[in-house]
């Protein structure tokens, strides 16, 4: 069944594939190459939405991109629900299901249409009014409400089920639209050899060639001309055209985003296609040839569906072979809307006049209009369109006043005259300059590497045109360092005119008259909202903007900021440049979330680092806890046990006979030269020419200011060569921070840093039977207390395979270190764990790891430090080699405040009831009855319940805390106060024999 | 997204590729142990922050790791010209590429 | 004792499709060299592969089975997939370097096929045309979010280094990109 306004006479649809659409539940015909809009109009369906403000009954303005008017939601299954799609642009598929939005219970009849009629209530600005009183109203009555009735449509609320592709993308030129002027540019560029990346947003190229068959170019159609073009453009190697592909942002150094819609516009696409593709290309030269968009008539009911732009009403039909109307209205400015009623007479429409504000049109279109026969009504204007959910009438008048003739009409197109696209040059800082004698914007300075060409540089002429498009593409070629030119040639012959155009409200639509003239479809601004905002006091159009929303839709104002900006201007008295223009940003249209997270959601959201051992932890149960992007096993519970039974039972079992931990994470880093040494006596604030080979240090690493950087243990494995380890989170920051020191600061050492941090697995063995364990696998070693001490370093073996095997400890217990190559990790660990079994050992978790350091007073960067504690404030004097002349921090730890009485001082605290854990991060006063706000004296930095110790422990940093062992002072906690006394660091053998013994 | 050239790999790189240090051309002193609180705080805690051309350093972090110095213009955010570590601070004047 | 063979970190992982394979690759020793001009000739003479010290460039030994990648301008890559001991090898040089065993450190995936440059350009932001980038060419750059070594190894072929806890971010971001590489070239 063919649809009731489908045409044969026109349209290049015919002998398309026919398929069935819903609209708000209703079945409707469609063809193949339908968008949204044609296939409902080609049923008769000009009511598409509802307005955002008032709730008015919209039909299509435009047939592009900048459509206001007919948004809609395509539903596609239960997860894939897209609010607000442009019925202009989206294109059909067998079984498309649309729903209107803004409306209740149904499109016809909307309730919220009673806003309408309160319109005067919804005057511009009324947000800033309306609301401002009772206040207590807010929160109860006006948030709530406004929150309910703000947005259009509704987000879907499952995960996307889609996936979105991504590529980066170089070419010498940068083709953005691809009408006449960038298809000829494109040419002429690609056929120097350049390599050249057109984009275009429509199905297919064409630009305004869709719409104008009064063109020729090189003896073909300009339609035809085109798709011709695109084919041998694609066929070239060295140039990719990108159609349904929006540039959406044009940012630094010419880079441009671009999103190409893959498979929204198919049927069934399948699990393999992406629904979009993200494009970030960058490019040598661009060329802007985005065209021009029409402007509406601004006049009392110009938003009636059925009132339409006349190159929308055009585009139908001459396109989609779709009558917009059969007694079709034509109210205009500007020659071009005379081609659209010329085609639609021709297509067997009737026109019931042309309303010309123009006093004397002339040239041969509208000589071939008269000839036609149609009413060309000059110097008069249309002072209102009438009709409920469509338009029904045009009531005319001469521009000076005078009596009123109403004229039926079933449709209404109107032309303004053309704005030039001049959005992605404004995006690239490029700055506009006004055209008094066109009364339009066009591209002024240029900031980047880019040039605009054809309509939306104000060129009007289809041979210019091209001309000046073969011109651009060869110049940006060459200035892309193509040498060679071939001499393209592009020849258009055109009947097109886009002679006239005004801007600002018809006469008709004045400051003295009633009625809704729209300025801003989607947002509901009208000609008087814009002057109540010039009386209200706004002087600068941002003002205006701002107090009437004129161009904050998602349209981006793209038929309106014009109108609304010469409305301004002209109760302003002054000229248009001079209230200003609002800047352009991206998007150009709205782009998906979906695009722009593209890959980085699920896994790929973040790197998530594993270590060598991780698949041997999962075995043993361990429960992961993540640090930083590292998955480290925290604890590891049998059958049975919570986390604090698991955490107890492994630091027991540490100190009674031993534990097998994760230590990979560790960062590390190989410093090697003869002045290795040197470099480390400046990077920490330990000496470290005397450490002999095969010893350990463990080092602090100060800023320059002399607060704590970092620490870790050091191993010296050569004279020129130190295995340095640093905490997990600070490795990527410390080798950042040494090198730049070495290259900037000491570049005359000769010295260099390898990160190794990935290339040694660590497995730390703790406890008094930690040697009992290791020493069976370990080959080439004398591990014996005489032959190696604590702290000490020692290459061999361990299982066949290479190890740099460190006797240190972070628990105080007896401990080891084997690093093994990370390839070998999994057998090694396998290996020592089977030992381990022998002598009682278990795996423990970073939970125990913690509350073991802490048991010995060891801090750890980042939780006891917060980068204003000094080594001296930490309990580390000796650490800071008093003798040394030089390193990082050296001038800084002699700062005034630095070594100032009363500082935080890192010291241990036993709660008074053994019994209570302190929270991390809690306070510390001296006077719990204080008045609030208390002193503070400091805060917890540690706290475990220590199972080996049988009671709580805790550090933290407390004003004078060195001097107030002994002293009680006070944690105070929303439900009661905490008594703890201050004591040292160390809580569990504090003469440390247990490290040798 | 920003293009700098690294004078190392001697190539217009993609800004992801880089990391920026803050102000150039500020030399730690070599006898920092001895210098007065004023010097010191001259030389860690006072930045110029200019509005307009800024001298600055920069890393190729991700690529061939060198620190390098930029000079960029802190307005329009252009670099106008990079230079290895090390070399003179170069005159340049206000919208001229070096 | 244990089984000194290498586990891959990417064990069993393989993707293929008709326009792109990643495969794990084999495990190969690496180096991480560094040294100024005055070193290079010995340098080169020890691993028997001309360091390369232009930036971007890589050489290949005449066995085809060791090469060095220019990192920068005193560092090289130097990856030996014939099961020589580069470390070794520099041991013996006198002359002022540092070379540090990152075999391990090191993991490696091979994207190959007509479709590797596109997987590869789904989040590396550099130009890998063949133009700008060559057969040969080497850098360390961005992927995704991660740092890798890019070399191309073939008009359609790509050896992608990173380290070894981010190899699975790296494979899964080309699987995720691998998908688009058949549909848009």
């Amino acid at each position: 069944m063919t649809a009731a306004f489908r045409t044969t006479a026109a349209g290049r649809l015919k002998g398309a594939k026919p398929v069935k659409i819903s609209f708000d539940g209703a079945s409707y015909a469609a063809l193949e190459g339908d968008t949204l809009a044609s296939a409902l109009l080609a049923n008769g369906v000009h009511l598409m939405g509802r307005s955002f403000k008032y709730h008015r009954p919209r039909g299509v303005l435009s047939a592009g991109a900048e459509e206001p008017n007919a948004l809609v939601g395509i539903h596609r299954d239960a997860a894939r629900k897209t609010p607000n799609v442009r019925a202009t642009v989206q294109e059909v598929y067998d079984g498309l299901t649309a729903v209107s939005q803004n409306r209740w219970p149904s499109l016809a009849f909307d309730v919220g249409a009673v806003n309408d009629i309160a319109s005067p209530m919804f005057s511009a600005g009324f947000y800033y009014k309306t609301f401002m009183w009772p206040k207590a109203a807010w929160k109860s009555v006006y948030e709530p409400t406004i929150r309910a009735s703000a947005g259009l449509g509704v987000a879907p609320d499952k995960p996307d089920p889609d996936h979105y592709a991504s590529r980066y993308a170089h070419c010498d030129v940068l083709v953005l639209g691809g009408g006449a002027a960038g298809l000829s540019a494109a040419l002429a560029a690609a056929e120097t050899g350049a390599r050249v990346i057109i984009a275009d947003e429509q199905p297919a190229v064409g630009g305004a060639l869709r719409f104008e068959t009064g063109s020729t170019i090189d003896s073909a159609a300009g339609w035809d001309w085109a798709q011709a073009t695109a084919v041998k453009l694609a066929a070239m190697d060295n140039v990719r055209v990108l159609t349904r592909t929006t540039a959406f942002g044009y940012y630094a150094q010419n880079m441009v985003g671009l999103v190409e819609r893959v498979s929204d516009h198919l049927a069934d696409p399948g699990h393999d296609l992406p629904r979009e593709r993200l494009w970030q290309v960058r490019a040598k030269r661009v060329i802007i040839a985005t065209g021009a968009i029409e402007r509406h008539m601004v006049f009392d009911g110009n938003d009636k569906p059925g009132v339409m732009l006349a190159s929308a009403g055009r585009t139908y039909l001459n396109h989609f072979g779709v009558l917009v109307g059969k007694n079709v209205g034509v109210f205009t400015a500007s020659d071009s809307a005379y081609a659209a009623a010329i085609d639609l007479k021709q297509a067997g429409a009737s026109i019931a006049a042309i309303v010309d504000l123009r006093d004397n049109p002339a040239g041969p279109l509208i000589d071939q209009a008269r000839a036609l026969g149609i009413e060309i009504l000059s110097g008069r204007t249309l002072v209102r369109a009438s009709g409920n959910l469509r338009v029904a009438s045009m009531t005319v008048r001469a521009t000076s006043g005078g009596p009123e003739r109403t004229i039926p009409v079933d449709a209404l197109l109107m032309s303004a005259g053309w704005t030039p696209s001049v959005h992605l040059f404004s995006q690239s800082r490029g700055k506009v300059a006004f055209d008094s004698a066109t009364r339009r914007f066009l591209p002024g300075d240029y900031a980047q590497d880019c040039v605009s060409v054809g309509a939306c540089s104000g060129t009007d002429t289809l041979a210019d045109t091209v001309k000046d498009a073969v011109a651009a593409g060869e110049k940006a070629a060459k200035a892309a360092g193509l040498a060679k030119t071939v001499g393209t040639k592009v020849k258009a012959e055109t009947s097109e005119s886009w002679a006239g155009g005004m801007v600002g409200a018809a006469p008709g639509a004045g400051p003295d008259t009633t009625g809704k003239a729209f300025v801003d479809f989607q947002n509901d601004v009208t000609a008087k909202d814009i002057r109540l905002a010039v009386r209200e006091g706004m002087r600068s159009i941002e003002h205006v903007k701002r107090f009437t929303t004129n161009g904050m839709a998602t349209d981006q104002g793209k038929t309106s900021n014009i109108h609304g900006l010469a409305i301004a201007a002209e109760a302003l008295g002054k000229e248009m440049p001079e209230v200003g223009l609002t800047t352009f940003r991206a998007p150009y249209t709205p782009v998906t979330f979906g695009s722009l997270v593209n890959h980085s959601k699920g896994r790929l959201f973040d790197p998530t680092r594993r270590t060598p051992f991780h698949a041997q932890e999962e075995k043993l149960g361990a429960v992961f806890e993540d640090v930083g992007q590292w998955k480290r096993a925290w604890y590891y519970p049998r059958a049975g046990e919570d986390m604090h039974a698991a955490v107890n039972r492994e630091c027991a079992t540490v100190r009674k006979a031993a534990g097998i931990f994760d230590a990979s994470t560790l960062g590390k880093i190989e410093v090697v030269g003869p002045d290795a040494a040197k470099f480390m006596e400046l990077m920490y604030t330990n000496p470290w020419e005397k450490l002999e080979s095969g010893r350990c240090r463990y080092g602090i690493m100060l800023r320059e200011d002399g607060f704590i950087y970092d620490d870790g243990v050091v191993g010296r494995l050569a004279a020129d060569r130190f295995h340095v380890t640093t905490t997990t989170g600070g490795a990527a920051r410390v080798m950042n921070h040494m090198e730049d020191y070495l290259q900037t600061e000491f570049p005359h050492l000769d010295v260099w840093l390898t990160s190794i941090s990935e290339q040694w697995a660590v497995i730390a063995v703790q406890g008094p039977k930690s040697r009992d364990i290791i020493a069976p696998l370990v080959e080439g070693i004398d591990m014996s207390d005489g032959a190696m001490p604590h702290m000490s370093v020692r290459e061999g073996k361990i299982c066949g395979v290479p190890t740099r095997l460190f006797r240190m400890s972070f628990t105080g217990e007896r401990g080891f270190e084997i690093n093994v190559p990370a390839d070998y990790a999994a057998a090694v660990w396998d290996a020592v764990w089977a030992q381990g079994q022998k002598h009682g050992a278990c795996a423990y978790g970073t939970e125990a790891m913690h509350v073991l350091r802490a048991e010995k007073g060891y801090i750890i960067v980042g939780q006891d430090t917060d980068g204003t504690v000094t080594p001296q404030d930490a309990g580390l004097d000796w650490a800071v080699g008093k003798k040394k002349t030089d390193f990082v921090g050296i001038r800084g730890l002699k700062r005034p405040d630095l070594v100032a009485k009363g500082r935080k001082q890192l010291v241990g605290l036993r709660t008074k009831d053994p019994k209570v854990v302190l929270e991390e991060g809690a306070q510390i006063v001296a006077d719990p009855k204080q008045p609030i706000p208390m002193k503070m004296l400091g805060h917890v930095t540690s706290s475990y319940w220590s199972e080996n110790c049988g009671r709580s422990i805790a550090l933290g940093v407390v004003t004078g805390g060195f001097e107030r062992m002994g002293q009680t002072l006070y944690v105070p906690m929303p439900d009661k106060v905490i008594e703890v006394e201050v004591v040292g660091q160390v809580f569990f053998d504090e003469k440390g024999e247990r490290l040798h013994g | 997204m920003l293009l700098i050239h690294c004078p190392y790999c001697d190539e217009d790189r993609p800004e992801l590729e880089f990391r920026n240090a803050g102000e150039a051309h500020i030399a730690r002193p070599e006898n920092i142990a001895e210098i007065s609180d004023e010097e010191f705080a001259q030389f860690f805690f006072i930045r110029t922050n200019p509005k307009g051309l800024i001298y600055e350093r920069w890393r190729h972090i991700h690529g061939c790791a060198r620190f390098f110095n930029a000079v960029r213009d802190s307005v329009s955010d252009k670099f106008l010209m990079t230079y290895k570590a090390g070399e003179k601070r170069p005159t340049v004047k206000a919208g001229e590429k070096a | 004792m244990a089984d000194a063979s290498r586990i891959h970190p990417l064990a069993g992982r393989k993707v293929a499709n008709p326009a792109v394979t990643l495969t794990p690759a084999e495990p190969a020793a690496r180096l991480s060299l560094r040294a100024r001009p005055d070193a290079v000739a010995a340098l080169s003479k020890a691993l028997g592969v001309k360091l390369p010290e232009m930036p971007k460039r890589s050489a290949t030994s005449k066995s085809g089975g060791r090469a060095a990648l220019w990192l920068g301008p005193d560092e090289w890559l130097v990856i030996d997939t014939a099961g020589g001991d580069p470390l070794a090898d520099c041991a013996k040089v006198k002359a002022l370097h540092s070379a540090v065993d990152i075999s391990h450190r090191n993991t490696a995936i091979l994207v190959e096929g007509k479709g590797a440059e596109a997987t590869l350009s789904a989040g590396c932001p550099q130009d890998l045309s063949l133009t700008v980038f060559p057969v040969g060419a080497c850098s360390r750059t961005i992927l995704g979010k991660i740092e890798v070594v890019i070399w191309r190894t073939g008009e359609t072929a790509f050896r992608v280094e990173c380290w070894r806890s981010f190899s699975a971010y790296a494979f899964d971001f080309l699987e995720e990109a691998a998908r688009d590489a058949p549909i848009a070239a």
